[in-house]
């Protein structure tokens, strides 16, 4: 499998009143072409600006973007507009991303125009149709317009229209959190389809760790805006090694009552971004944090065959 | 059981009318809690689990809501035909209710102090001091330190405004709370937390518990009883061991499979195919029936009424 995404200590902050935001900090991994990288983490953990980050959408601070092996964070705009076609996103809310005054053929229409400038009229058209059948909308609603549609088959215009530009990667930002169960598990079948039909490689942003658990076949754990634990999906979830994953894990209510496990109530909340103090971010709410943990920064270790931990103790717990 | 229910509702029916349309949000549904029950009622957008919930407290907006049937009878007194006034006593003393948004119930320019303390005030005859007393010995109850008093709402992040919320709700120690998706803006490990001060504080006050939520994982965790809505129907009730062990209605189903497991193999998803009906144009027979995987004929002709003992739902096949 050839790596198609290498992200490589990617940095993003923000200067507010009172110093530094570190909404992203110092972020690894790679991805292989045709496979998903889960990012969970909850409010506020920079898992939305590192997608964004990833695609210039915002400038990162430091740190650096590898697309197919081309550094993009070096790019000019014009090369950076050009690689866009092959780079999309998706966002959380089908009802902000679309213009209401557009119907949903003129917005499937726009990436067609700027990327296939060559194509004659009865061409888009075609293609529109063919990408509005791949995404499940009717023909008859080429016409229609956003308001006259559901939350998902809103999510599936916002699909096609992010095909409609042929990329081969595609930053996916909560796109099924707005919907209600039933129609969520539609929408994550069709993206698993199309991943598999058009050999789509995601990075897949969410909160809810079960979604996360259900597409992506690695997944990075963030916690303060950095990287606290990666792994295969498997691994990840059967053997967790970072104190935040296992309450993160233990905290999901779950459907099934025979697994009745054992819950680990976190104290406290999420501390500042502002300025972090050096050692892990995670300590202030960890039942086993000592001295050592908010010595020094922490760097993520190989805890054997690709299994990430940023934990200072991992060596010690759960093993 | 001899004893008295907390709470009746007998077929409630509610519209919300529009010169355009008349929207049916509730259709005729039954509900009987008794004292230190927990309750989930589970549905997704629409299902008129928010109306159901007004029309107890008597608080549908009118126009355009419209209570055109039934009887909510709370602790046997009947809701729809007490004087405003009288309602008003029975809100907070009797049955509170906290909503979705903590941000949204909190006054941002009152600190949340005399906001607690009104509320006490209004409801109970005590002086200022012994009102910001209880409240300090409330908020002390749900993790709230007392130096937080004087505070603005602002000042307090998501999982903290709702404790706040939750405080607010159980000063007049109600029988019945009402829970609106009380979780569902704040994040997983801030949800446990206050998952578990819910489920304490009913267990220690003996209050009745009705919780609103798409979840079925927050049903599991925190309810004795379920009752599923679609539609504007109760299409299954039962305890939460019945309902989740032996699933009888094909839209409980449909929901259980729809949602991606936690442990096991990831399987393909099972999503229910279709939407839910237009409530201001529901279909004729049962409202699931243009969606469901073993609709027979009768199931488009007539609606199904509530079949078995205990652990109910409407459907055909039970």
């Amino acid at each position: 499998m050839s790596v198609l995404l290498e992200v490589r200590n990617l940095s993003k902050y923000f200067r507010v009143a009172s110093g530094a935001l570190h909404a992203v900090d110092n972020v690894s991994f790679t991805i292989d072409a045709g496979k998903t990288l889960g990012i969970v983490g909850e409010s506020g953990c920079g898992k939305s600006t590192l997608g964004r980050a990833i695609l210039r959408l915002q400038e990162p601070t430091a740190g650096r973007v590898f697309f197919d092996g081309m550094d993009i964070t070096s790019f000019s705009k014009e090369e950076m507009r050009q690689i866009r076609q092959h780079m999309q996103i998706i966002f959380q809310d089908p009802y902000a991303s679309l213009n209401p005054r557009l119907t949903i053929a003129q917005s499937i229409e726009e990436p067609l125009k700027v990327f296939q400038p060559k194509l004659t009229e009865a061409e888009r058209r075609n293609r529109i149709e063919e990408l509005m059948e791949l995404v499940g909308l009717s023909r008859r609603n080429f016409n229609a317009y956003p308001h006259e549609f559901d939350g998902g088959r809103r999510q599936r215009v916002v699909i096609a229209r992010t095909l409609a530009a042929e990329p081969r990667f595609v930053v996916c930002d909560e796109p099924v959190s707005a919907l209600d169960v039933s129609v969520q598990a539609q929408i994550l079948n069709l993206m698993m389809d199309l991943q598999k039909q058009l050999e789509l490689t995601f990075v897949f942003i969410s909160h809810d760790l079960s979604v996360v658990r259900h597409i992506s076949d690695a997944v990075g754990v963030m916690y303060l805006g950095q990287i606290v634990e990666y792994a295969d999906k498997d691994t990840l979830f059967q053997n967790p090694g970072h104190p935040y994953t296992r309450a993160l894990l233990s905290a999901i209510p779950s459907v099934d009552l025979d697994e009745r496990r054992e819950r680990i109530i976190l104290k406290g909340e999420i501390t500042s971004p502002i300025n972090p103090k050096p050692g892990c971010r995670f300590a202030p709410r960890c039942e086993y944090a000592t001295p050592q943990c908010t010595a020094a920064d922490v760097e993520l270790e190989d805890a054997g065959g690709g299994h990430m931990i940023a934990c200072v103790r991992r060596r010690e717990l759960f093993t | 059981m001899g004893m008295q229910p907390v709470l009746e509702i007998k077929g409630l029916w509610v519209n919300y009318e529009t010169e355009e349309e008349i929207v049916h949000a509730v259709n005729g549904i039954d509900l009987t809690m008794y004292g230190g029950e927990s309750l989930g009622l589970v549905g997704e957008t629409g299902a008129g689990k928010t109306t159901t919930c007004l029309s107890i407290m008597q608080l549908v907006p009118d126009p355009p809501g419209l209570i055109t049937d039934g009887e909510i009878l709370f602790k046997g007194e009947d809701m729809m035909l007490n004087t405003d006034k009288r309602n008003e006593e029975i809100r907070g003393n009797g049955i509170s209710m906290i909503f979705q948004d903590p941000m949204t119930a909190l006054n941002p320019v009152v600190t949340i102090g005399e906001q607690l303390s009104e509320v006490v005030r209004t409801h109970q005859k005590v002086s200022k001091a012994e009102a910001k007393q209880k409240v300090i010995e409330a908020l002390e109850v749900v993790g709230v330190k007392r130096d937080r008093y004087d505070d603005y709402p602002h000042q307090f992040s998501g999982g903290m405004k709702q404790r706040v919320v939750i405080t607010m709700a159980l000063l007049c120690q109600p029988e019945l709370l009402i829970a609106d998706e009380p979780t569902t803006a704040l994040d997983v490990t801030i949800q446990a937390q206050v998952l578990e001060l819910i489920r304490t504080l009913q267990s220690e006050s003996g209050t009745s518990l009705l919780l609103i939520t798409h979840d079925l994982g927050v049903v599991a965790e925190t309810c004795d009883k379920v009752a599923i809505m679609y539609a504007g129907e109760i299409v299954e009730f039962g305890s939460v061991d019945e309902v989740f062990r032996n699933t009888l209605h094909p839209y409980t189903k449909g929901l259980f499979d729809s949602i991606p497991k936690m442990t096991g193999p990831c399987e393909r998803l099972t999503p229910i195919e279709g939407l839910p009906p237009n409530p201001a144009d529901l279909p004729k027979g049962c409202c699931f029936s243009p969606r469901c995987k073993y609709k027979m004929e009768i199931c488009e002709r007539e609606k199904p009424g509530t079949r078995g003992e205990g652990h109910t739902a409407k459907c055909y096949l039970v």
